[in-house]
């Protein structure tokens, strides 16, 4: 039965939750096809995620490994395929609970990187998975600056091979998912050597492992990195070469060849490579960063009104711990940055399909703006999800500590993602740099692309609030943020501008400005983010009930960015110190409005018991119950050898001896 | 490995420092003779072949708590061997052993003990505290319920005294009243001080101590009527085994009730104690030490952060140059550089409160508590806060590690997951920040009533006489100068006041809408809270400034006065919104602020790996690959990484059971 201080959140929610779920995948068609996934994925006991939090890192390598090994037998019995419409949710279901991950990447790579004949030859096979593959790019010295990479590819004339080497500790592969224990192959990047000469970064295929034995190849070393915050079922992996000799043929050929005689030769344009790069740092946005997020705020939440704590009143029985405006303050506003990021997400795949279709008519004119939004935003909506989550765990106070809350395993894998492609401060670097480029050119009246026009209409002035009800107003708060952009941009291009003037060297003025341009392009996201809130709320006329409530959390997302950085708004006067209180006022009010559709707010994510794992974040909210159940199988509770040999030994007095 | 010679980074840092870090770590430490006995103390341990062991992070949990329980055993007997009774050399003791994490017998040693020897009778202590000390009684301290944590009157555990047997009977009579959470309950201990409500002649009398045997002496099983356990795996704390206890109509003899201030005698009839003050002292005791802790373990971490950004070497700065140390990027420095500052502030508080404590303790044994409500105010709320930003901190060190961090092998993920729970035990920080705001409207409302207010909120007497226009909230007008420390403590002193004041009107003003006190006080516990923290950041800063002049040796003064200005101008620029709204600083003022931070980053770099030295963490207590002293990281991470448990055989055993016959069937 269901909790009745969850089920009374339920009756009142001031909207449709289903219609809000369907809104939120696309339509009801995804949804019941969603549902439809993890039902056929959740009832086979083999995916199973009942005892991980029990399991040693190599049972849950192992499980993995059963899991991805069962999962083809899955897709061929439910008919679905690997570029079928269900795919997507299979992963979502699994939790990502399964190895293999990196054999995509490893056939991507292929399909992208390869020449006709390369992919005629490989994608069969790892698509019957007849071999594992892998994807070997980071080294232990180096990460996101590719160029650095250490590992040579020196190309032998006299055999037509090429004779891989990490030639020194740092040079050695750490990372790559799959390679410690499962991978056959995977895809080396080294620096290529012809005659002696270096040609930069190619990417190479290296057999590991023997097909018939798994055992190692000659001249490779290769094993598990170790244990990890997450991901233990994982074998992330290193890898050294030793004189490893592999065919010229294996050097993956599309844009860049090696011919016989050692020439080398460029083919057709990287532009295309570069795009799907950027295209990966956006698809890992929804399953890797939004869900968990999601799945955060659902456990909190939920446990936030089964859970009672001191009163309110004199003589009421205990508050709900969600009725304190503290409490209110820690999760909500996580909440609506679920909501506004899922939102940013649609506009950037929705640019990027675009992006794509015009890529395919060899037109290249929006690839530097889909590289800044796509580096932005990655940086933004990884580092913003995952301190919230970390919040979410911090609200359920010592219960969120436990791993059987599922919270810390949200935390630790969702904040790997402010690393793995691309470290955030590199990319919003990168994203301030095109920033730069287009204030200058929209200074000298050149033209810009869409997303930063509002550079070239840059307005004075103040804001025109007159009551905290203004800030109700998506107008004002929009202009506030694009503001506080423009002013960053804008101050900082001077600065830039000031120092070069003054006689510094180019790269010492960009390093003295580097904590600014920072600032900057966080900026710029987070105003399109507020701006992308509310255009999408006011495409939602048709939903009333939907477009209520989700204008209600585009205003809190909106206030709660200024009142946590009221600074950069009253900087230079744009919002007054009178204003600031006004919307610090909003803000509190509007926490109040949501308290009452929290409950519905995070049952439309609909995520079943089995995908959030939690004692804490069930659908009935029997908390207390489930903890107490789940904490008596934990392995901890069979008798340990502790006790016979060295409680029994100092209970029974041995430290008389002194 | 072959003995590996200082990376040539690390030397060259060190060369160039402009201080010697042995005469900070003496001030950090409280003397050149409080530095010599830690470290003997230290070689005692890390020499003493019985304290060694396999990595842990290669270990199962079990395995774990099987390791810290056969060191706990050990300890206890070397600390009497060695004679080791100093409160703060146990700790050190404590801390190398288990290097830095807790174990089994903390609350048997800092809570069990303790509580015996402060509320026991000496009948009871005759009974129980010599069996305690040697170890024949382990008992733990269960506190914590399942339903209910730092609110402790909404505790549900029921000790109803029968007169006829002259029992008490213990019961758990919900899920939600089920001990959970305390340390060493699940399997170790044998005997726990349970907290209950007292019921007796049909009334209840709140909430009292008894002490309950919970398994049976010689087998070590459970006694009847108990259920006890291990509450299965945490985020940290692999070594410690919190348990659940529920206990059904489980009899103890009235003798077993702590009576030490309160009693039930054989009828039944209740005899109240005295004051209740008087466990203020332990807990701010605590307190105090989670403010040490949070310095500690950001020390830690900015340890680890700094000196592998000076090993590891990325992208570019300078064209055809070599590729620079990333310390040198200043995205790298504002990230690290001013947590470094941090952990020096902290420390500072965490002894000044130390001391304070010390000095009044005197006068609270006499039985004069008139300091105390004061320090427990700062107490909590500087546990809140410095516990608060030591744990983002430690995440931003891991975070600017980049990959590596995330292995558990550069130690970060340990001191994380160890600290964080320190936000939430002890008294919730949300909660805490509250208790401390409780007393800062309260001397609000003294001086707007005429009353004058002493120690740390005395800032809040210069807030009526000198305001201008009373309706108003506004500043006080300081001239701030930006590299002066006193006047910049001016600065966060009148933000503070400018919190309080806002904070206070707003309460007023809910109040004077609304009926309920604590309706008004919940709509406005946000701006409560941002109070409490201005005041704590004024503390802080007033408590670093105050340092400076106490030290002696130059070089040293001049590196501590630019941690505290970074410390002091960093808080500034991540606050600007309040100094700029409450008219403290200029926008003007504002960019210099940014611009000095800048520079400051520049001043202090050559001093980075000096300055994490001086914290001066012996290896094996800092458990990091990647912050070691001699800065050989790379070879030894993939030493450790062969260490690993899925590498324990050539081919996994998963090709034999999975992966073979899928490949046969295709």
């Amino acid at each position: 039965s269901v909790n009745p201080d969850l089920a009374s959140e339920r009756q009142t929610a001031s909207f449709c939750v289903e219609k809000l779920t369907a809104l939120l995948d696309g339509g009801a068609e995804q949804t019941r096809m969603r549902r439809a996934v993890v039902e056929a994925i959740q009832s086979d006991p083999v995916f199973s995620r009942e005892n991980q939090y029990f399991q040693s890192q190599n049972e849950r390598y192992e499980a993995a490994v059963r899991k991805a090994v069962h999962l083809q037998k899955k897709m061929h019995e439910m008919g679905w395929t690997e570029n079928g419409p269900e795919y997507k949710y299979i992963y979502r279901a699994l939790s990502g609970d399964v190895a293999f991950l990196l054999h995509r990447v490893f056939m991507r790579s292929i399909s992208v990187l390869g020449s006709d004949k390369q992919i005629a030859k490989w994608i069969p096979l790892a698509t019957q998975l007849r071999l594992i593959g892998s994807y070997a790019q980071t080294e232990l010295g180096h990460g996101t600056y590719l160029q650095g990479l250490e590992t040579t590819a020196v190309f032998d004339i006299a055999t037509q091979e090429f004779i891989l080497n990490t030639p020194k500790i740092s040079a050695m592969k750490w990372w790559p998912g799959d390679m410690g224990r499962s991978a056959t192959h995977t895809v080396v990047f080294a620096q290529l050597y012809i005659h002696g000469k270096c040609y930069g970064i190619h990417p190479f295929i290296v057999q590991i492992r023997s097909l018939q034995d798994h055992s190692l190849c000659p001249g490779i070393t290769a094993g598990d990195i170790g244990p990890k915050m997450n991901f233990e079922a994982i074998d992330n992996g290193y890898l050294l070469l030793k004189n490893v000799r592999i065919p010229r043929e294996n050097m993956l050929s599309k844009f860049c060849e090696v011919r016989p005689d050692g020439t080398y030769v460029r083919q057709g344009s990287q532009k295309i490579n570069y795009f799907t790069m950027t295209t990966v740092r956006i698809s890992l946005i929804s399953d890797e960063v939004l869900i968990p997020l999601m799945k955060a705020c659902t456990i909190a939440i939920r446990y936030s009104v089964v859970r009672r704590q001191s009163k309110l009143k004199p003589g009421e029985q205990e508050a709900k711990i969600l009725d304190y405006q503290t409490q209110q303050e820690k999760l909500l506003p996580q909440l609506a940055a679920a909501y506004a990021f899922h939102f940013t997400n649609d506009y950037l795949q929705e640019l990027f399909g675009r992006g794509y279709r015009e890529i395919q008519r060899k037109n290249f004119d929006m690839l530097p703006e889909l590289h800044a939004l796509s580096s932005g935003f990655k940086a933004v909506i990884t580092h913003h999800c995952t301190a919230a989550v970390e919040i979410c765990l911090r609200a359920c106070g010592g219960h969120g500590y436990s791993l059987l809350s599922g919270l810390p395993s949200l935390y630790t894998k969702i904040l790997a993602s402010c690393i793995y492609e691309g470290e955030n401060t590199i990319l919003l670097l990168q994203t301030a740099r095109f920033l730069m480029k287009c204030f200058m050119a929209a200074s000298a009246g050149q033209p810009v692309p869409p997303s930063v026009t509002y550079l070239a209409a840059v307005k004075p002035g103040k804001c025109p609030a007159k009551n905290k009800s203004d800030f109700l107003s998506p107008d004002i708060y929009t202009e506030a943020y694009q503001h506080v952009a423009v002013r960053l941009i804008s101050s900082t291009a001077a600065k830039l501008q000031d120092l070069i003037q003054s006689g510094a060297k180019k790269y010492d003025t960009w390093n003295q400005c580097t904590v600014q341009l920072v600032q900057a392009a966080k900026a710029h996201c987070h105003y399109i983010a507020v701006k992308n809130f509310a255009e999408t709320v006011e495409k939602l006329e048709t939903k009333a009930g939907i477009q209520r409530i989700m204008k209600h959390l585009c205003d809190l997302f909106a206030l709660h960015g200024i009142f946590s950085n009221t600074g950069a708004f009253l900087h230079d006067g744009y919002i007054s110190a009178a204003q600031m209180d006004m919307v610090t006022a909003s803000y509190l009010d509007l926490l109040a409005v949501i308290r009452k559709d929290a409950i519905p707010l995070v049952d439309a994510f609909d995520f079943t018991d089995e995908s959030l794992n939690s004692a804490l974040g069930s659908y009935d909210g029997q908390v207390y119950q489930r903890l107490y159940e789940w904490a008596q199988k934990s392995p901890t509770n069979k008798m340990s050898p502790a006790y016979e040999r060295y409680l029994k030994p100092l209970l029974h007095n041995t430290l008389s001896k002194l | 490995a072959a003995a590996m010679t200082m990376n040539a980074d690390l030397r060259r840092e060190r060369a160039a420092a402009t201080f010697q870090p042995l005469l900070l770590t003496h001030i950090l430490d409280g003397g050149p003779e409080r530095t010599r006995r830690r470290k003997e103390i230290e070689a005692l341990v890390f020499n003493d072949p019985d304290f060694q062991h396999e990595d842990l992070n290669f270990l199962s949990r079990s395995q774990r708590y099987e390791q810290a329980v056969r060191k706990s055993a050990l300890m206890v007997m070397k600390l009497r061997e060695y004679g080791i009774a100093d409160p703060e050399e146990i700790l050190w003791f404590k801390s190398f052993v288990h290097r830095g994490r807790p174990e089994p017998l903390d609350l048997h040693l800092g809570m069990f003990l303790p509580t015996l020897l402060t509320q026991a009778t000496p009948e009871q202590q005759d009974r129980f505290f010599m069996p305690a000390w040697n170890l024949e009684i382990i008992g733990t301290y269960a506190q914590t319920e399942m339903g209910h944590g730092t609110h402790l009157r909404g505790l549900e555990t029921t000790a109803t005294y029968d007169p006829a047997t002259q029992e008490f009977i213990l019961n758990s009579p919900t899920v939600t009243s089920i001990k959970w959470w305390p340390g060493g309950l699940g399997k170790t201990s044998n005997h726990a001080i349970v907290l209950a409500q007292l019921y007796t002649q049909g009334q209840c009398k709140g909430l009292h101590a008894f002490i309950v045997p919970i398994r049976q002496l010689g087998t070590h099983e459970p006694l009847p009527g108990i259920t006890v356990g291990d509450i299965g795996p945490k985020f940290g704390y692999d070594e410690m085994d919190n348990g659940y206890l529920k206990m059904d109509n489980f009899r103890i003899p009235r003798e077993n009730m702590l009576m030490k201030h309160a009693q039930v005698e054989p009828d039944g009839t209740y005899v109240k104690p005295l004051s209740d003050k008087l466990t203020y002292g332990t807990m701010v005791f605590i307190r105090s030490f989670i403010v040490g802790d949070s310095a500690r373990s950001l020390s830690r971490a900015c340890t680890i952060a700094i000196r592998y950004s000076a090993v590891r070497h990325q992208s570019e700065l300078k064209p055809g140059e070599p590729e620079p140390q990333i310390l040198d990027y200043q995205t790298q420095q504002y990230k690290l550089f001013p947590l470094l500052a941090t952990a020096y502030a902290f420390h500072f508080v965490g002894a000044y409160i130390k001391d304070t404590y010390q000095r009044i303790s005197g006068s609270i044994n006499e039985g004069d508590l008139s300091e105390l409500p004061e320090l427990h105010a700062l107490t909590a709320g500087l546990k809140a806060f410095t516990s608060w930003i030591a744990n983002a901190g430690i995440e931003e060190c891991r975070m600017a590690c980049g990959g590596h961090g995330y292995s558990r092998c550069s130690g970060i993920p340990d001191i994380y997951v160890t600290f964080t729970p320190s936000c939430t035990y002890e008294g919730e920080n949300t909660v805490m920040m509250l208790q401390t705001a409780r007393f800062l409207v309260k001397s609000y409302t003294q001086v707007s009533s005429g009353q004058q207010v002493t120690g740390m909120v005395s800032y809040l007497n210069d807030l009526s006489s000198q305001r201008i226009q009373p309706q108003h909230v506004a500043a006080r007008t300081v001239t701030v100068r930006i590299n002066d420390p006193a006047s910049l403590v001016e600065a966060y002193k009148a933000r503070a006041a400018w919190l309080v004041e806002a904070a206070a009107k707003n309460l007023q003003a809910e109040l004077n809408h609304r009926k309920s006190k604590e309706d008004a006080w919940n709509r406005t516990s946000v701006d409560l809270v941002r109070a409490s923290e201005a005041h704590c950041h004024y503390v802080v800063v007033k408590l670093f400034a105050a340092k400076l002049p106490e030290v002696t040796n130059a070089a040293v003064r001049a590196v501590l006065t630019d941690l505290c200005l970074l410390y002091t101008l960093f808080g500034i620029s991540k606050n600007t919104g309040d100094f700029l709204q409450a008219g403290i600083l200029t926008s003007a003022q504002i960019t210099q602020v940014n611009q000095h931070v800048k520079e400051l980053l520049a001043v202090i770099r050559p001093n980075a790996v000096a300055l994490v030295d001086s914290f001066d963490f012996h290896d094996v207590h800092l458990g990091s690959v990647l912050g070691r002293y001699d800065g050989n990281v790379y070879e030894n991470m993939f030493e450790w990484a062969k260490k690993s448990p899925l590498n324990k055989t050539e081919v996994h055993e998963s090709f034999h059971k999975h992966l073979k016959p899928m490949q046969a069937k295709l």
